[in-house]
């Protein structure tokens, strides 16, 4: 076992987990707080990465774009909390899950009407582009360490925002009693569509610092929208502490799982059942874990009200 | 929708007796017009709408028209839209077709049902092999050449070791396969990743680094390309091990990724600076268009049309005369933007395979330049199951 | 309304019964096939109807049982075709196995799932579903993600010949009868009884004494093996197994055609199918004509932007015709629960 590579692998794990996290935190938070289960969240992480590759190519620096990219991304959100998720609160899952289904089908559409077929790029900001040496041997870019470092700053800001503030305070008594907060002359209303937002945001901030290491393109949120629900059921839906917890998880699994198994199986099987198992058992780790947490879990690692 | 319905309202007496010349050749053009890989279909739709241009959308004295749909990526699809082209719209010609997996499941709903099919794309080596057909033509390769010819520019080169990665799906596991039969060196690593949906390659990346390699081979088509280059320039890996690929780095890749591909070199049947008239006339038709550097899908499904006329001509638009458009196309004379190449019995191209390297060319564009000829006259290696002879 | 509703349904399937027929006629063989797909799907919806309409369980996994039916037919054409083993073409093994294997697979996912409840169960479903498509795409052997093209159908001898596209219709017809008379007895039973009093209140169910679980279990169980026949009809009529109809976004489009048809009655996901197939193919044709009434240039293109319509046309059923097509020919607009 090379202990270099370890380490990196870690890494990977970690910063992949993170940057699920982001993702999963935003959803968790609505459904924790709303009870809206939302399949076009993804959407708005795609929204959010196209953002950025356009307010990269016209302000020419991704620092600014970074600063355009969190507030536009907040009011999609809200427009479209306003707009149609507001009447589905009540409602039950089913319906939640297809309404927001055809959210995904609409802003597909949209963004190809608006941004065209083609794929957009987000190059990297020069001060990132390059790789560090953490330790001997041990080269890692630089701006994947950012996205871990900005990944826990927000993790960080969540917290504080919901254990620390006022409105974090309304919003955990939004969660556990909605009606009661309405009653105290809390503008409910106003207060749900800023929780939205601000997971739209988050969703947001997860595409614009996925945008320069992978392709901004249509349906990019389809593939990470079903790695971030698999978070938040694994960590109990509607806490943050356990979608911090799962993505981590998760994160690590996949990457281990992708960078190690091969060898594991090559080393008990044949070459050629190793090539064409490992692959498969690495793509359905992370939905055979879910499986064996909810069997012996079923409502996942951290209850919902103590997150 | 409204067309139709006029030519019902007109009656079925005129559909029975209906004069052949003024009916247009109808051409039915199956691509991805939908998702991510839309911009692969619009590159192929617009080479097609040239070369309409070209010819004044006119074949054998008839006026001609394409209809064009949409398979999102999905065999299912493919095979309805076929079904809907080959049973309701009466097409002449199907072509089209990026994906394998499309091809094969609309492949029975086309041949043995009138129309010919022409794959301006994909390659099975079932279609190679076994299931040929009379019907059916290849304007593009068989999915294994292009990856033999790579294999062999590596051996060419002398690295001596490679490490390997491709998505985990039927064409990935092809290109795997196809450069490990003709590479002599030694593989030192092999990684197939999840497909469609992987996001980040640090794993095997650093697998890869860690393994030493004389080279890195890859195949990652459309928006996983553009991924796969980013992700292999920000590990550090473009300054120290060299990039071999195939089907990665394109014009459709190129322009969003830059320079981040520049350098990097890949084989491919056709480069944008072939040297022959008609290349330089799509190439530059092209661009004056569309305002971008043609791809590889393009440039097959501009021949894919031009293949069509060649044999809608010969038989001066009877297109009922299949046994002479058969012939005609067979000879494979009508002025190829890839140059001269001929036919295999399986009507698989045998045809020269270039090694071309990104760029940045005079004027700033992005783009690639022809190294050399890695293969000449080439051809697959599945036509000896095919029963034609 | 009452009267309305029958009527429209009775005229639904007595057009769906002329289908072969007509197309012959008019000389139109495309519409046996779409028509065909449209039964198929029916089926899977009505199978789905059962634990999501009646049973109040929403499975976001049913795809699965659709591929594993089709995979059914394309393992054994493989091995016929291949290894010479013509038994494995045999139509009635095939019919067999598509009731047993994805029936199986389904009190298998089950099991694990019922112990969740509300969006654990949506995506513990949706997980397993996930797997096996992973699973699949990796069995390199039939075909991976390239899927089997079948070169021959299931083999009913003499009986029928499914390369007919009339024949194949009517066998789908006919199944689709068999399937809604079968659901029609079975939520009507005393077993139905329970499935559908655990949607409303499954505690007090339990307190009587009735182990809600195991009925829940066996009417999962049931929904996946009449799934898998779907699914054998499905590969038989694109006579192609691919691994791209066991992609969640499928699942999606089964729970769609509940909905729109009408959760939790009879013929809902028959209307719902129906309706869904029409809107796919005709709406890009409606949108590209609407774009030449009001005038617009390139309106070939407009058609390619059918789902931006779709999308929102699914938001307003949900909140306005909840009750879906089945629930509008009540005469009952708004909720339905």
């Amino acid at each position: 076992m090379n202990w270099i590579l370890l380490i990196e692998q870690t890494l990977n794990g970690l910063q992949l987990g993170l940057l699920l996290f982001l993702l999963a935190a935003g959803l968790t938070l609505v459904f924790g707080i709303m009870d809206l289960v939302n399949l076009a969240h993804g959407s708005l992480y795609m929204v959010g990465a196209y953002f950025a590759a356009t307010f990269t190519a016209w302000t020419g620096s991704f620092v600014y774009a970074v600063v355009l990219t969190l507030p536009a991304t907040l009011l999609v959100g809200a427009v479209v909390e306003i707009v149609c998720l507001r009447s589905l609160y009540d409602r039950d899952h089913l319906d939640q899950v297809l309404a927001t289904f055809g959210l995904i089908l609409f802003f597909n559409e949209l963004v190809r009407l608006v941004w065209g077929p083609a794929g957009l790029s987000v190059p990297l900001p020069e001060f990132l582009s390059s790789s560090l040496e953490l330790a001997p041997g041990l080269i890692y870019p630089s701006y994947r360490l950012a996205i871990i470092i900005a990944s826990l700053l927000a993790a960080f800001f969540l917290y504080w925002l919901v254990a620390r503030t006022r409105i974090g305070m309304l919003i955990r008594a939004g969660a556990s009693n909605r009606e009661m907060v309405g009653a105290l002359g809390v503008n409910i209303r106003f207060l749900f569509t800023i929780v939205f937002g601000l997971g739209a945001a988050l969703a947001g901030l997860a595409g614009l610092m996925a945008a320069p290491i992978s392709t901004v393109e249509i349906g990019m949120g389809e593939n990470v929208l079903i790695l971030a629900f698999v978070v938040i059921v694994i960590g109990g839906i509607g806490s943050i502490r356990g979608a911090f917890v799962s993505a981590l998880l998760i994160g690590l699994i996949d990457t281990v799982g992708r960078a190690f198994l091969p060898d594991v199986i090559g080393g008990f099987f044949d070459d050629e059942f190793a090539d064409a198992a490992a692959p498969a058992l690495a793509s359905m780790s992370i939905y055979l874990l879910m499986a064996v947490i909810l069997a012996f879990r079923p409502e996942g690692l951290f209850s919902a009200r103590n997150g | 929708m409204l067309k139709r319905t006029i030519t019902l309202a007109a009656g079925a007496a005129m559909l029975a007796t209906t004069a052949m010349a003024a009916d247009p050749v109808k051409i039915g053009f199956v691509t991805t017009l939908s998702k991510g890989p839309a911009v692969l279909g619009r590159d192929m739709r617009d080479a097609a709408d040239l070369a309409m241009e070209h010819i004044g959308a006119r074949m054998g004295g008839r006026d001609v028209e394409i209809i064009y749909k949409d398979d999102e990526i999905n065999p299912g699809i493919g095979k309805k839209v076929t079904d809907e082209l080959v049973q309701k719209d009466r097409v002449d010609f199907v072509t089209g077709y990026i994906w394998s997996h499309v091809l094969l499941a609309s492949y029975k709903s086309v041949i043995g049902n009138g129309p010919m099919l022409i794959s301006a794309n994909a390659g099975p080596s079932q279609i190679a092999g076994e299931l040929c057909n009379e019907d059916f033509f290849s304007t593009s390769w068989q999915n294994d050449q292009t990856p033999e010819a790579m294999g062999e520019v590596l051996n060419q080169l002398g690295i001596k070791s490679i490490y390997v990665m491709a998505p985990n799906y039927a064409a990935g596991k092809n290109m795997v396969a196809g450069v490990e039969r003709t590479y002599k060196g030694e593989i030192l690593g092999k990684d197939f990743t999840k497909w469609p949906d992987q996001i980040d390659f640090s794993a095997e990346l650093a697998k890869a680094r860690a393994a030493k390699p004389g080279a890195v081979f890859v195949f990652y088509p459309g928006g996983a390309g553009v991924q796969f280059l980013k992700q292999y320039a920000q590990a550090g890996l473009k300054e120290t091990i060299p990039l071999y690929t195939v089907f990665t780095v394109d014009a459709i890749s190129l322009p969003v990724v830059k320079d981040l591909a520049v350098g990097s070199l890949a084989t491919q049947m056709w480069s944008p600076d072939l040297d022959n008239a008609a290349n330089k006339k799509f190439v530059d038709g092209f661009k004056a268009k569309y305002g971008r550097f043609p791809s590889f899908y393009a440039a097959q499904s501009y021949d894919a049309i031009m293949l069509i006329k060649a044999g809608v001509d010969a038989v001066n638009g009877d297109t009922a005369n299949k046994a002479g458009m058969r012939a005609a196309m067979k000879k494979a004379d009508f002025g190829s933007v890839r140059g001269d190449f001929t036919y295999g019995n399986n009507n698989f191209p045998i045809q020269n395979f270039y090694l071309r390297e990104a760029i940045q060319n005079d004027a700033g564009e992005y783009t690639v330049k022809t190294v050399k000829t890695v293969f000449t006259a080439y051809q697959d290696s599945y036509h000896s199951k095919c029963p034609m002879q | 309304m009452q009267m309305i509703r029958f009527g429209f349904i009775a005229l639904v399937m007595l057009a769906l019964a002329a289908v072969p027929a007509v197309a012959t006629a008019i000389d139109e063989p495309f519409y046996i096939s779409l028509f065909t797909r449209m039964l198929v799907l029916a089926i899977a919806a009505s199978s789905l109807n059962l634990v999501l309409g009646y049973g109040g369980m929403v499975s976001f996994g049913h795809a699965a049982y659709l591929g594993l039916g089709s995979y059914v037919v394309g393992v054994g054409f493989y091995h016929a075709a291949n290894d010479g083993m013509d038994w494995a073409l045999n139509g009635w093994l095939h019919l067999a196995l598509t009731i047993i294997i994805p029936g199986l697979a389904a009190l298998l996912i089950g099991a694990i799932s019922l112990r969740t409840r509300g969006v654990y169960f949506i995506m513990i479903t949706l997980a397993f579903s996930q797997m096996l498509y992973y699973f699949f795409i990796g069995l390199e052997r039939y075909g991976g993600d390239d899927g089997l093209s079948l070169w021959y159908l299931s083999d009913f001898g003499s009986v029928m010949d499914l390369n007919d596209d009339s024949q194949l219709y009517y066998l789908a017809y006919g199944l689709l009868v068999l399937v809604l008379f079968i659901l029609y007895r079975l939520v009507n039973s005393r077993f139905g009884m329970v499935v559908r009093g655990a949607k409303s209140n499954e505690r007090r169910l339990m307190a009587v004494g009735f182990p809600t679980y195991r009925y829940r279990l066996v009417a999962f169980g049931i929904s996946g093996a009449i799934c898998g026949v779907a699914g054998f009809l499905m590969a038989n009529q694109s006579e192609f197994v691919s691994t791209s109809e066991m992609h969640w976004v499928h699942s999606g489009d089964l729970i769609v055609m509940v909905v729109l048809g009408g959760m939790g009655t009879l013929f809902g996901p028959v209307l719902g199918a129906v309706g869904f197939l029409m809107l796919e193919q005709y709406l890009p044709e409606l949108m590209e004509g609407i774009c030449h009434i009001i005038g617009g240039n390139s309106c070939g293109i407009a058609g390619e932007y059918w789902k931006m319509v779709f999308g929102p046309l699914l938001i307003l059923i949900v909140l306005f015709a909840r009750g879906g097509i089945d629930g509008l020919l009540q005469g009952k607009v708004g909720r339905n629960v």
